[in-house]
């Protein structure tokens, strides 16, 4: 069984996020960047997978900068057999939407015929969580979102999805897509020696023009604000002040 | 609890843009494994592992110190799942030669993975330590057979090492040392006697314990010129060489200390331990030194690692802590009073901590660098060169790092005010930690006089002048530059006063030794300020030619800290310079007996 993981290539989630002075977007100068969070779980997964017996090959894929291959390299180094990188440098520096992105991975998806797509449910830095779905949809293929737990049963795949106040499991026929959860599984550290073979493992690049996928954006982005800063407490005097701080301040009770 | 993100822009502006190892890697052999994108790979990975995995146990280490039960150390919680991981993802190996399970990367590599792990957790770092030095004092003077038995294990982290020196009557004068070895008759010894304050003699981390000890052979002769090496393990190998029957060599109790609480500090009894000579009888100390000179200059970057947490960690609160009106007036007025980062005498601390910890990376990967070309490099002349400087530095890093790094790390607390002082924020730790880093490998003293006695007089000042010249034709280079005459100007002037205080005490010394001792102390922080002062003056000429770009402010902010340290912090030199100047009479003229009359403890 051949696995396809997308990984992306965003903010280092242990870095603190600083908006632009002018506010069109995050300062991204001198930051450091990493593979988001829900990706390096989607990699572990396929790896575990491999180490299984279960898949044979896994092909991570990245849709980004040429930098964004810094992010392939981390992927091998995790176990991933190849890389495909998609490089829209020349169309964008940092933003593709998410519909670009699953037009994109659709073409990868039909020239390399996996069994199963493994991706991150969101990045961490637009939040969008949309981009598996629309691969989903695109492909015709079935989907398992939020995964917590991913079994692979002969031609069907056991999804266990993290939904509102408990779990859910599905049954879907292979070839699928899974989008992972905080859950799922807990990414290991790459080992020195494998960060090293990892150079020599394959990676092809590809770019939108060549898949024909149209990559500019719709969507513009018109201003990015800090979360507003925690107010002070303050001490209340007595059960009543409270009580009626939290009915006419708050509003809370009523 | 503090927190930490390893510097790796820092990293890459000293490595990459000051000091170009791109291309020094290139040159090295086997340094092509070393290229640009393997290296930030490995950096990013050691950053995420040092602060994930170490980080968290760093605290919880020094709260609860290690354990002696039945002859059996513990280490603090998490501290053995965290070596397990860290030998699992190969980190021990990361320098060592392929021939023995090592990557065959460069040493300088090492040295920065070793900076991350002394910023987050030092008491840890010193359980894999050794190890190196170990190895490293074996693969050149060990035998065939000792290097199959126990460098493999100690360079993939499976077995630790220790280095054995210290007795409870000396430690600096290893001369006087009693533990004996006694010829068993089939090739090996019997090692016995006590050593103390050893460092990870004994733990749960490895399934064994390689000791390297000094011991006396019956026929020796007095003194120094009579120490052998020999090493000995906690379990003799068997035929499969693995941990076979266990040898007489034991935890005799722990040390209770100021610092690094999650390391093992042991006294070691060796009872007639079966032990095997290393190297030729009576030149164990010369063998020893090959162990010695990598940790002093590993202890140098332990006093590094921990100021950067420091500054890091005093940098945060000054952002945040609201507390009173900078003197020109609200910066913030919205908020109830201005972030503590405002005011003047704040941020001379900060930058204080800035200065030193960005130099000192300078200074480390200057140093990285000679480590490199001494280990691998093809031309005999480049090679001897970079053996001369290294020898003349290394003092100066262990030495200038670990003083610094005590100051810098007590600022740290300062920023913090009162909270600097309480346990739970962590400061005061750093300051405990950076304690021991003046202390051992050879005291503040001990290398001081190795710098000016051993490195610089007996050498008639050739191996100052080797650096010097080096200063002096980067300062000619840079003369004309209107942008860097602030730093040219008065490091060209340094650098001529330091051989005219060299020859001044030169003259003196031939007069009374004592005056190289006198000096010592004074003559080493001068030469750690200029050093800094030429690096320094490099990386502004680096900032400045990068200015204009999307990372100015960067640029900026180090052209700004290299005015700080030249307007803030080298004056220093002009006090030291006098204290060199001012010669031994003073030291040596009240008698010990007058040094305390009207009391006597
Ligand atoms: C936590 C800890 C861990 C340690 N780990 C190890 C270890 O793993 N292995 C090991 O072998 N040792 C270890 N040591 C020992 C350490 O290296 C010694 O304590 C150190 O070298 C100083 O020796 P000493 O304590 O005997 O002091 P002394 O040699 O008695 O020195 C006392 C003072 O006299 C000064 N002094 C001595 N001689 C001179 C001189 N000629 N000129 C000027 N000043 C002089 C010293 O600078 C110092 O200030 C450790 C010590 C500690 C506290």
């Amino acid at each position: 069984m051949k696995i396809l993981v997308a990984v992306k290539r965003v903010i280092d989630y242990n870095v603190k996020i600083r908006v632009k002075p002018d506010n069109s977007d995050v300062d991204l100068t001198n930051v450091k960047m990493a593979m988001n969070p829900f990706c390096e779980i989607a990699v572990e997964e396929a790896v575990r997978l491999k180490e299984r017996g279960v898949a044979s090959e896994v092909v991570a894929v990245t849709v980004g900068p040429k930098a964004a291959q810094e992010q392939l390299r981390t992927a091998l180094a995790l176990g991933a057999d190849r890389a495909i990188h998609i490089n829209t440098s020349a169309e964008t520096d940092e933003k593709v939407e998410s519909l670009a992105v699953a037009k994109l991975l659709q073409k990868v998806v039909e020239e390399e015929q996996p069994q199963l797509v493994i991706l991150g449910k969101q990045a961490i830095d637009t939040d969008n969580n949309q981009t598996g779905q629309m691969l989903a949809a695109l492909t015709g293929l079935p989907q398992g979102t939020f995964a917590s737990e991913v079994k692979v049963e002969g031609d069907k795949l056991q999804v266990t999805r993290e939904i509102d106040g408990g779990l859910q499991t599905v049954a879907l026929s292979l070839p699928a897509i899974v989008t992972t959860d905080l859950r799922l599984n807990e990414p290991r550290y790459a080992k020195l020696p494998d960060i090293m073979k990892a150079k020599k493992k394959p990676l092809a690049t590809q770019t939108p023009a060549e898949l024909g996928v149209e990559v500019a954006s719709k969507v513009t982005l018109l201003k990015v604000e800090s979360p507003a800063e925690r107010q002070g407490g303050i001490k209340v005097g007595s059960v009543d002040e409270l009580v009626e701080k939290l009915k006419n301040e708050a509003k809370v009770i009523s | 609890m503090p927190d930490y993100q390893a510097p790796l822009r820092d990293l890459r502006f000293v490595m990459d843009e000051m000091l170009d190892f791109p291309a020094h890697y290139a040159r090295l052999p086997g340094g092509e494994e070393a290229s640009p994108d393997v290296v930030n790979a490995i950096l990013a990975e050691g950053a995420r592992f040092t602060r994930e995995v170490l980080l968290p146990l760093n605290q919880s280490g020094d709260r609860e110190g290690c354990l002696l039960e039945g002859g059996e150390v513990k280490a603090p919680k998490g501290f053995k799942e965290a070596y397990r991981q860290y030998v699992e993802g190969g980190w021990p190996s990361l320098s060592a030669e392929p021939e023995f399970g090592g990557q065959g990367l460069p040493h300088s590599l090492g040295m920065v993975l070793s900076e991350m792990i002394c910023a987050t957790n030092l008491a840890w770092g010193m359980y894999p330590g050794l190890s190196h030095g170990a190895a490293d004092a074996l693969r050149h003077h060990g035998s065939d057979e000792q290097k199959a038995s126990y460098l493999t294990k100690l360079v993939e982290g499976v077995w630790t090492g220790t280095m054995c020196l210290t007795e409870p009557h000396c430690g600096t004068d290893l001369g006087l040392i009693k533990t004996r070895a006694v010829p068993t008759g089939d090739g090996a010894y019997e090692i016995s006697g006590t050593k103390i304050f050893i460092s990870a003699g004994e733990h749960d981390l490895a399934e064994n314990i390689v000791h390297l000890v000094l011991a006396k052979l019956p026929d020796a002769p007095e003194g120094s010129k009579g120490i052998s090496l020999f090493v000995v393990p906690k379990f003799l190998p068997d035929a499969d060489g693995n941990p076979g029957e266990r040898n007489g060599v034991t935890c005799g109790s722990l040390e209770h200390k100021m610092g690094i609480h999650g390391n093992a500090t042991c006294v070691m009894n060796f009872d007639a331990a079966r032990g095997f000579l290393v190297g030729p009888p009576n030149k164990g100390l010369a063998c020893m030194f090959t162990m010695m000179n990598v940790a002093r200059i590993g202890v140098g970057i332990q006093g590094l690692g921990l100021m950067e947490a420091s500054f890091q960690n005093a940098l945060a609160y000054a952002r945040d802590r609201l507390q009173m009106r900078a003197l020109s007036g609200a910066r913030e007025p919205a908020k109830p009073a201005d972030p503590i980062i405002v005011h003047p005498d704040v941020r001379r601390m900060l930058l204080t901590q800035k200065a030193f910890a960005e130099g000192g990376r300078m200074l480390v990967m200057y140093t990285a660098k000679l480590v490199d070309l001494v280990e691998h490099d093809q031309d005999a002349a480049e090679r001897e060169r970079a053996e001369a400087l290294l020898g003349l530095l290394t003092p100066v890093v262990k030495a200038f790092l670990t003083e610094v790094g005590f100051e810098a790390t007590n600022e740290g607390v300062q920023v913090l005010g009162g909270h600097g002082f309480i346990r739970e924020w962590g400061m005061e730790q750093f300051v405990r930690d950076a304690r021991i880093t003046r202390l051992y490998e050879g005291t503040t003293g001990v290398q001081a006089l190795d710098l000016l006695g051993r490195k610089v007089l007996m050498s008639q000042g050739e191996t100052l002048k080797l650096f010097t010249k080096e200063i002096h034709k980067f300062c000619q280079a840079k003369a004309g530059d209107p942008a860097l005459k602030e730093f040219i100007e008065p490091l060209a002037k340094l650098n001529a006063e330091w051989g005219e205080l060299t020859m001044e005490v030169g003259m003196k010394a031939m007069h009374d030794r004592e005056e190289v001792g006198a000096a010592s102390v004074d003559f080493l922080m001068y030469s750690g300020y200029v050093t800094l002062a030429y690096l320094w003056a490099r990386a502004a000429k680096q900032a400045q030619r990068s200015l204009g770009g999307d990372e100015d402010a960067f640029y900026k902010a180090k052209l700004d800290t290299a005015r700080f340290f030249y307007q803030r912090l080298l004056p220093r030199t002009r006090a030291h310079a006098q204290m060199i100047q001012a010669g031994a009479a003073s030291l040596m003229t009240i008698s010990a007996e007058d040094f305390g009359l009207g009391f006597e403890i």
